[in-house]
Protein backbone atom coordinates (compact mmCIF):
# COMPACT_ATOMS: atom_id res chain seq x y z
CA UNK A 1 0.00 0.00 0.00
CA UNK A 2 1.19 3.56 -0.48
CA UNK A 3 0.94 5.19 2.89
CA UNK A 4 -0.30 8.71 2.31
CA UNK A 5 -2.93 7.96 -0.28
CA UNK A 6 -4.06 5.00 1.77
CA UNK A 7 -4.68 7.35 4.64
CA UNK A 8 -6.06 10.23 2.64
CA UNK A 9 -9.08 8.38 1.43
CA UNK A 10 -10.24 6.83 4.70
CA UNK A 11 -9.62 10.14 6.46
CA UNK A 12 -11.73 11.97 3.88
CA UNK A 13 -14.44 9.36 4.29
CA UNK A 14 -14.34 9.75 8.08
CA UNK A 15 -14.53 13.52 7.71
CA UNK A 16 -17.47 13.37 5.32
CA UNK A 17 -19.34 11.06 7.65
CA UNK A 18 -18.83 13.26 10.71
CA UNK A 19 -22.24 14.79 10.15
CA UNK A 20 -25.57 13.39 11.28
CA UNK A 21 -27.48 14.43 8.19
CA UNK A 22 -25.03 12.77 5.85
CA UNK A 23 -25.02 9.64 7.97
CA UNK A 24 -28.81 9.59 7.83
CA UNK A 25 -28.73 9.99 4.04
CA UNK A 26 -26.22 7.18 3.76
CA UNK A 27 -28.28 4.93 5.98
CA UNK A 28 -31.31 5.53 3.76
CA UNK A 29 -29.28 4.78 0.66
CA UNK A 30 -27.91 1.63 2.21
CA UNK A 31 -31.37 0.15 2.35
CA UNK A 32 -31.86 -0.51 -1.30
CA UNK A 33 -31.98 0.75 -4.85
CA UNK A 34 -30.90 4.20 -6.12
CA UNK A 35 -33.11 7.06 -4.99
CA UNK A 36 -33.99 10.47 -6.35
CA UNK A 37 -33.56 13.72 -4.44
CA UNK A 38 -37.34 14.01 -4.15
CA UNK A 39 -37.55 10.62 -2.53
CA UNK A 40 -34.59 11.28 -0.24
CA UNK A 41 -36.08 14.53 1.07
CA UNK A 42 -39.50 12.97 1.52
CA UNK A 43 -40.49 12.86 5.17
CA UNK A 44 -37.47 14.92 6.28
CA UNK A 45 -37.02 18.60 7.12
CA UNK A 46 -34.27 18.87 4.51
CA UNK A 47 -34.61 21.23 1.59
CA UNK A 48 -33.63 20.08 -1.83
CA UNK A 49 -30.70 22.52 -1.81
CA UNK A 50 -29.41 21.31 1.54
CA UNK A 51 -29.63 17.69 0.52
CA UNK A 52 -27.88 18.40 -2.79
CA UNK A 53 -25.01 19.94 -0.87
CA UNK A 54 -24.68 16.91 1.39
CA UNK A 55 -24.89 14.52 -1.54
CA UNK A 56 -22.11 16.45 -3.25
CA UNK A 57 -19.86 15.94 -0.22
CA UNK A 58 -20.65 12.23 -0.14
CA UNK A 59 -20.05 11.95 -3.88
CA UNK A 60 -16.78 13.85 -3.45
CA UNK A 61 -15.32 11.12 -1.25
CA UNK A 62 -16.80 8.37 -3.40
CA UNK A 63 -19.31 6.85 -1.01
CA UNK A 64 -22.25 7.92 -3.17
CA UNK A 65 -22.55 7.65 -6.92
CA UNK A 66 -25.18 9.28 -9.10
CA UNK A 67 -26.65 8.34 -12.44
CA UNK A 68 -29.23 9.96 -14.69
CA UNK A 69 -32.57 8.32 -15.16
CA UNK A 70 -34.53 10.40 -17.62
CA UNK A 71 -34.64 13.87 -16.09
CA UNK A 72 -33.96 12.71 -12.55
CA UNK A 73 -30.61 12.09 -10.95
CA UNK A 74 -30.52 8.91 -8.95
CA UNK A 75 -28.18 8.43 -6.01
CA UNK A 76 -26.78 5.13 -4.80
CA UNK A 77 -24.44 3.95 -2.09
CA UNK A 78 -20.92 2.99 -3.15
CA UNK A 79 -19.76 0.52 -0.48
CA UNK A 80 -16.11 0.17 -1.53
CA UNK A 81 -14.65 3.33 0.12
CA UNK A 82 -16.54 2.51 3.32
CA UNK A 83 -15.05 -0.96 3.30
CA UNK A 84 -11.57 0.50 2.66
CA UNK A 85 -11.90 2.94 5.55
CA UNK A 86 -12.98 0.08 7.77
CA UNK A 87 -10.07 -2.10 6.60
CA UNK A 88 -7.62 0.70 7.19
CA UNK A 89 -8.75 1.08 10.80
CA UNK A 90 -8.63 -2.67 11.22
CA UNK A 91 -4.98 -2.72 10.13
CA UNK A 92 -3.99 0.07 12.53
CA UNK A 93 -5.98 -1.67 15.23
CA UNK A 94 -4.18 -4.97 14.60
CA UNK A 95 -0.81 -3.23 14.88
CA UNK A 96 -1.79 -1.95 18.30
CA UNK A 97 -2.91 -5.40 19.39
CA UNK A 98 0.51 -6.74 18.44
CA UNK A 99 2.41 -3.87 20.07
CA UNK A 100 0.44 -4.10 23.32
CA UNK A 101 0.94 -7.85 23.45
CA UNK A 102 4.69 -7.28 23.13
CA UNK A 103 4.54 -4.64 25.86
CA UNK A 104 2.67 -7.02 28.15
CA UNK A 105 5.14 -9.85 27.76
CA UNK A 106 8.07 -7.40 28.01
CA UNK A 107 6.84 -6.11 31.37
CA UNK A 108 5.57 -9.40 32.80
CA UNK A 109 8.60 -11.52 31.94
CA UNK B 1 -16.41 1.07 12.56
CA UNK B 2 -15.48 4.30 14.26
CA UNK B 3 -13.04 7.19 13.86
CA UNK B 4 -11.02 6.06 16.84
CA UNK B 5 -9.28 2.99 18.11
CA UNK B 6 -9.62 1.98 21.74
CA UNK B 7 -7.79 -0.82 23.48
CA UNK B 8 -7.29 -1.89 27.02
CA UNK B 9 -5.03 -4.51 28.43
CA UNK B 10 -4.50 -5.88 31.92
CA UNK B 11 -0.84 -6.17 32.84
CA UNK B 12 0.37 -8.10 35.87
CA UNK B 13 2.90 -5.52 37.01
CA UNK B 14 2.77 -2.37 39.12
CA UNK B 15 1.83 0.95 37.52
CA UNK B 16 5.36 2.24 38.02
CA UNK B 17 6.77 -0.66 36.00
CA UNK B 18 4.33 -0.18 33.12
CA UNK B 19 4.96 3.56 33.20
CA UNK B 20 8.69 2.99 32.75
CA UNK B 21 8.10 0.58 29.86
CA UNK B 22 5.98 3.26 28.18
CA UNK B 23 8.03 6.38 28.76
CA UNK B 24 11.65 5.29 28.98
CA UNK B 25 12.69 5.65 25.35
CA UNK B 26 14.85 2.52 25.41
CA UNK B 27 12.14 0.38 26.96
CA UNK B 28 9.50 1.84 24.66
CA UNK B 29 11.75 1.11 21.72
CA UNK B 30 12.18 -2.48 22.80
CA UNK B 31 8.54 -3.52 22.59
CA UNK B 32 7.45 -0.93 20.04
CA UNK B 33 10.35 -1.88 17.82
CA UNK B 34 11.92 1.48 17.21
CA UNK B 35 15.41 2.73 18.10
CA UNK B 36 14.92 6.26 19.43
CA UNK B 37 17.58 8.97 19.36
CA UNK B 38 16.81 10.29 22.84
CA UNK B 39 14.34 10.49 25.74
CA UNK B 40 10.72 11.59 25.40
CA UNK B 41 10.22 15.26 26.29
CA UNK B 42 6.76 16.86 26.34
CA UNK B 43 6.31 19.26 23.46
CA UNK B 44 9.25 17.89 21.51
CA UNK B 45 9.67 15.66 18.52
CA UNK B 46 10.84 12.11 19.20
CA UNK B 47 12.72 10.52 16.35
CA UNK B 48 14.16 7.14 15.61
CA UNK B 49 14.35 4.20 13.27
CA UNK B 50 11.99 1.31 13.14
CA UNK B 51 13.51 -2.00 14.12
CA UNK B 52 10.46 -3.96 13.00
CA UNK B 53 11.72 -6.63 10.58
CA UNK B 54 11.32 -5.38 7.05
CA UNK B 55 10.81 -1.75 8.10
CA UNK B 56 14.34 -0.91 9.27
CA UNK B 57 14.66 1.78 6.59
CA UNK B 58 11.70 3.71 7.97
CA UNK B 59 12.18 6.80 10.14
CA UNK B 60 9.80 7.00 13.06
CA UNK B 61 8.69 10.39 14.37
CA UNK B 62 6.13 11.52 16.90
CA UNK B 63 5.42 14.72 18.80
CA UNK B 64 5.27 14.08 22.52
CA UNK B 65 2.21 15.81 23.95
CA UNK B 66 1.80 15.01 27.63
CA UNK B 67 3.83 13.18 30.24
CA UNK B 68 1.87 13.04 33.50
CA UNK B 69 3.78 10.57 35.66
CA UNK B 70 2.15 7.18 36.11
CA UNK B 71 -1.12 8.46 34.68
CA UNK B 72 -0.99 9.72 31.10
CA UNK B 73 1.46 9.57 28.22
CA UNK B 74 0.41 10.97 24.87
CA UNK B 75 1.92 11.73 21.49
CA UNK B 76 0.75 12.55 18.01
CA UNK B 77 2.02 11.04 14.79
CA UNK B 78 1.23 10.12 11.24
CA UNK B 79 -0.33 6.70 11.50
CA UNK B 80 0.87 3.99 9.18
CA UNK B 81 3.55 6.28 7.75
CA UNK B 82 5.67 3.45 6.42
CA UNK B 83 6.59 4.52 2.91
CA UNK B 84 9.92 6.45 3.00
CA UNK B 85 9.19 7.93 -0.43
CA UNK B 86 6.03 9.62 0.79
CA UNK B 87 6.01 13.02 2.45
CA UNK B 88 3.55 12.78 5.29
CA UNK B 89 4.13 16.25 6.71
CA UNK B 90 0.94 17.65 5.22
CA UNK B 91 -1.12 14.69 6.36
CA UNK B 92 -3.31 14.73 9.45
CA UNK B 93 -1.89 13.47 12.68
CA UNK B 94 -3.66 11.22 15.08
CA UNK B 95 -3.34 11.42 18.85
CA UNK B 96 -2.26 8.42 20.89
CA UNK B 97 -3.10 8.46 24.58
CA UNK B 98 -1.96 5.86 27.06
CA UNK B 99 -3.60 6.00 30.48
CA UNK B 100 -2.73 3.81 33.44
CA UNK B 101 -4.87 2.69 36.30
CA UNK B 102 -3.97 0.58 39.32
CA UNK B 103 -5.96 -2.62 39.71
CA UNK B 104 -6.00 -5.43 42.28
CA UNK B 105 -3.67 -7.52 40.15
CA UNK B 106 -1.53 -4.87 38.52
CA UNK B 107 -2.24 -2.23 35.91
CA UNK B 108 -5.01 -1.53 33.48
CA UNK B 109 -3.50 0.14 30.44
CA UNK B 110 -5.83 1.96 28.08
CA UNK B 111 -4.92 3.15 24.63
CA UNK B 112 -6.92 5.53 22.47
CA UNK B 113 -5.87 6.61 19.01
CA UNK B 114 -8.14 9.36 17.72
CA UNK B 115 -8.33 11.95 14.99
CA UNK B 116 -8.62 9.81 11.88
CA UNK B 117 -11.09 12.37 10.56
CA UNK B 118 -8.74 15.33 11.03
CA UNK B 119 -7.98 15.97 7.42
CA UNK B 120 -7.26 19.39 5.94
CA UNK B 121 -10.09 18.65 3.52
CA UNK B 122 -12.47 18.80 6.39
CA UNK B 123 -12.35 22.59 6.22
CA UNK B 124 -14.36 22.27 3.06
CA UNK B 125 -17.09 20.57 4.97
CA UNK B 126 -18.55 23.58 6.70
CA UNK B 127 -21.27 21.45 8.16
CA UNK B 128 -18.69 19.25 9.79
CA UNK B 129 -19.02 18.67 13.47
CA UNK B 130 -18.48 15.68 15.59
CA UNK B 131 -21.60 13.90 16.53
CA UNK B 132 -21.66 14.30 20.28
CA UNK B 133 -22.41 10.73 21.09
CA UNK B 134 -19.92 9.55 18.48
CA UNK B 135 -20.93 8.09 15.21
CA UNK B 136 -19.34 4.73 15.81
CA UNK B 137 -22.64 2.99 16.30
CA UNK B 138 -24.15 4.48 13.19
CA UNK B 139 -21.11 3.44 11.21
CA UNK B 140 -21.50 -0.06 12.59
CA UNK B 141 -25.00 -0.07 11.20
CA UNK B 142 -23.83 1.05 7.80
CA UNK B 143 -20.94 -1.40 7.86
CA UNK B 144 -23.40 -4.17 8.60
CA UNK B 145 -25.54 -3.08 5.69
CA UNK B 146 -22.63 -3.14 3.28
CA UNK B 147 -21.03 -6.24 4.75
CA UNK B 148 -22.83 -8.32 2.15
CA UNK B 149 -20.59 -6.71 -0.49
CA UNK B 150 -17.12 -6.84 1.03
Amino acid sequence: MSGASALRRPAAVFAALGDETRLAVLTRLSQGEPQSIARLTHGTALTRQALTKHLRVLEGVGVVRSTRLGRARMFALEPQPLAEARDYLARVSQQWDDALARLKSFVED
Amino acid sequence: MTDRIEKSIEIKAPVSRVWRALTDHREFGHWFRVRLDGPFVAGQVARGRMTYPGYEHVTWTAVVQKIEPERLFSFSWHPYAIDPKEDYSAEPQTLIEFTLEKTATGTLLRLVESGFDQLPEKRRFDAFRMNERGWGQQMENIARHVAGAP
